[in-house]
């Protein structure tokens, strides 16, 4: 950082708020810039000061293997589909064998050609998902041009390895990144690890603890080519599946209508599906398995379908 | 070695006053102004990499004339002022007035430190639900904050344009004739002889109101075009003139109009355009870097100021 510092008034005279950050040349990152002006500002203890014990950063000391009474964000699944990509995710939130909250959100409108889920502790993911909507539109309004999906799964990476203190505590969120991409008209997931590495997906991914059940349910029921509503339906049916075998995820609750959170992402933009318009596949799935409990059965013998 | 001769304190704030204010009134003008829709920004720029509007936050635009550098050094900023600020409480936490307050102050401390003034005047504007909640803030280059109602007109020859607005201007304009006027009163600035206002020289944005979230849209291309047509008829003068010479430019405009989609939903040129934005946008400034030499090099932004050289 270069340039004179002084204070404008009004503002406390330390480090944040202070006017030479602001106009300082620099990347068009607001990541870079909060680690700049404002660095606890940053959802995380990726400064120093948190590693080790409880205290300042924020991060309890935790048994590395997960503290057990935080709450933790469970299955999101995505796919491809001709106009774009579907990424849907449950509702629950557990803290260890306590169902912490019923109707949590973990999909979220990232910009208008993307969406990301998280899994994983709660807390930690809604930040990371917050500070990556602001980069995202902070890119956009300084370069006047929104960022290629690659860039923005690239600083989604970034943001996700700047966690990694947290996560070898045992605090640890990971997102699964879903976006239609202008350049070549089509839908694109990715998943990350929490060393930050990025990995494109082929036509479906899953991630959370029921992420297992989800993939089984989705290499049945995937082809390709799927028209949207097909994938919303396929997705629906993973859910349940994972619901069913995984105790931290949530099925469709048809009593409370609450419904998992379908959205999509087509060269219209981002569009998350109404209660309604979820609930009416989610029943569609409900129904049929009141008939068939374990869902649609695959064909065996490929001469047979 | 020699001692620098005394300067008197008051002889210093003079000089540099004088200083900013001559380079300011040699832009052309640019015009805020709330209607019906929403508030309507114009400005005479051929530039269309360069921009003196743009998006602030949800509801806040900035408009600013002046040397381009400068200014576009306080829109980053301002920028990373209201993320910093949303990000810090939340997202209706940030209003024009804060930002309007905190340019001020910025402003204010720049030019009594450095030894040039910056030689820039903004705008901070936020869209309301209705017309009586709009406020627009123009801050000068020595940090003073005005409060303006209905309409403001930055640099250039401020009272000329502002006194024809003055005997129009009602809040409760449609586009088109907030559209009309702006373009009558911007008209009027070429040394009498009012040339005619195509779309390739004018920039034009939209503070919309009916816009849920994110309400700034740059108006480019077709619908640009579509407006400036519907505006035109009533707009006395320039008809005969207008004509021939927006064949060429409106073309262009239109063609790229198609590419960068009116129905772009993001606030900025986001995709058609957005390679070819961008080189145009790392060539042009160095093009345009040595106006501090004479006023008439002029950055592409700064069209106005070869015609005050």
């Amino acid at each position: 950082m270069t340039g004179r510092i002084f204070a404008v008034g009004g503002f406390e005279p330390q480090a944040r708020w202070q006017a030479a950050a602001f106009l300082a040349p620099g990347s068009s990152s607001f990541a870079d810039f909060l680690a700049v002006a404002a660095p606890d500002l940053l959802p995380r203890a990726a400064h120093p000061a948190g590693a080790g014990s409880a205290g300042p950063g924020g991060v309890p000391a935790a048994a590395p293997g997960g503290p057990a009474d935080i709450a933790h964000g469970t299955t999101i699944v995505a796919a491809v589909c001709a106009d774009g990509v579907v990424m849907a995710g449950d509702r629950r939130a557990t803290a260890g064998n306590m169902i912490s909250q019923r109707d949590i959100e973990k999909v979220f409108r990232g910009d208008e050609f993307s969406c990301v889920g998280i899994a994983g502790v709660a807390g930690i993911g809604v930040d990371l998902v917050r500070l990556f909507g602001v980069e995202l539109e902070h890119y956009e309004k300084l370069e006047g041009r929104s960022l290629s999906l690659e860039g923005k799964a690239n600083r989604l990476a970034g943001l996700v390895k700047s966690n990694l203190g947290a996560a070898m505590q045992g605090l640890v969120a990971v997102p699964l990144l879903a976006g239609y991409d202008v350049d070549t008209d089509q839908g694109r997931i990715f998943s990350f690890d929490v060393a930050g590495g990025k990995y494109e997906e082929q036509r479906f991914a899953s991630i959370g603890s029921g992420s297992v059940f989800a993939r089984g349910a989705l290499k049945k029921l995937y082809r390709d080519g799927m028209s949207l509503d097909d994938v919303v339906l396929a997705l629906m049916e993973a859910l349940y599946d994972a619901a069913d075998d995984d105790s931290a995820t949530g099925g469709p609750d048809m009593s409370r209508r609450i419904y998992p959170i379908v959205a999509t992402v087509t060269a219209d933009g981002y569009n998350r599906l109404t209660d309604e318009a979820a609930g009416r596949h989610a029943e569609t799935v409900v129904t049929e398995r009141m008939r068939l409990p374990d869902g649609p059965p695959a064909p065996l013998h490929p001469a047979a379908s | 070695m020699s001692m620098p001769f005394y300067v008197s304190p008051e002889q210093v704030m003079k000089d540099k006053a004088d200083y900013a204010r001559k380079r300011i009134s040699q832009i052309r003008s640019g015009v805020v102004m709330t209607c019906e829709a929403g508030i309507l920004l114009v400005a005479p720029n051929p530039s269309r990499a360069l921009r003196k509007f743009s998006e602030m936050y949800d509801r806040i635009a900035f408009a600013a004339v002046g040397r381009y550098n400068e200014f576009e050094t306080l829109r980053k900023a301002g920028v990373r002022y209201a993320d910093m600020t949303g990000f810090t409480y939340d997202r209706r936490d940030v209003t024009a007035r804060g930002l309007a307050d905190w340019y001020g102050q910025l402003l204010g401390s720049l030019f009594t430190d450095s030894p040039k003034p910056y030689e820039v005047e903004i705008v901070v504007a936020e869209v309301g639900k209705t017309t009586a909640d709009d406020e627009i803030y123009r801050i000068t280059f020595e940090g003073s904050v005005a409060d303006e109602h209905g309409f403001v007109v930055v640099g250039g020859q401020a009272d000329r344009v502002a006194a024809v607005l003055k005997e129009q201007y009602s809040p409760s304009m449609s586009l088109i004739e907030a559209m009309r006027l702006a373009i009558a009163s911007l008209a009027g600035q070429g040394d009498g002889n009012s040339e005619p206002m195509t779309s390739g020289q004018l920039e034009v944005a939209l503070l919309e109101r009916s816009r849920p979230h994110r309400a700034f849209r740059r108006l480019t291309g077709a619908r640009l075009e579509t407006l400036l047509a519907e505006a035109r008829p009533a707009a006395a003068g320039p008809t005969a003139a207008a004509n021939g010479s927006s064949g060429g430019p409106a073309a262009g405009a239109d063609a790229d109009g198609g590419g960068a989609g009116p129905e772009t939903p993001t606030g900025g040129s986001a995709n058609g355009g957005s390679a070819n934005g961008d080189s145009a946008a790392s060539g042009s400034p160095d093009g345009g870097s040595p106006d501090d030499g004479s006023s008439g090099g002029g950055s592409a932004t700064d069209g106005g100021d070869g015609s005050g050289a």
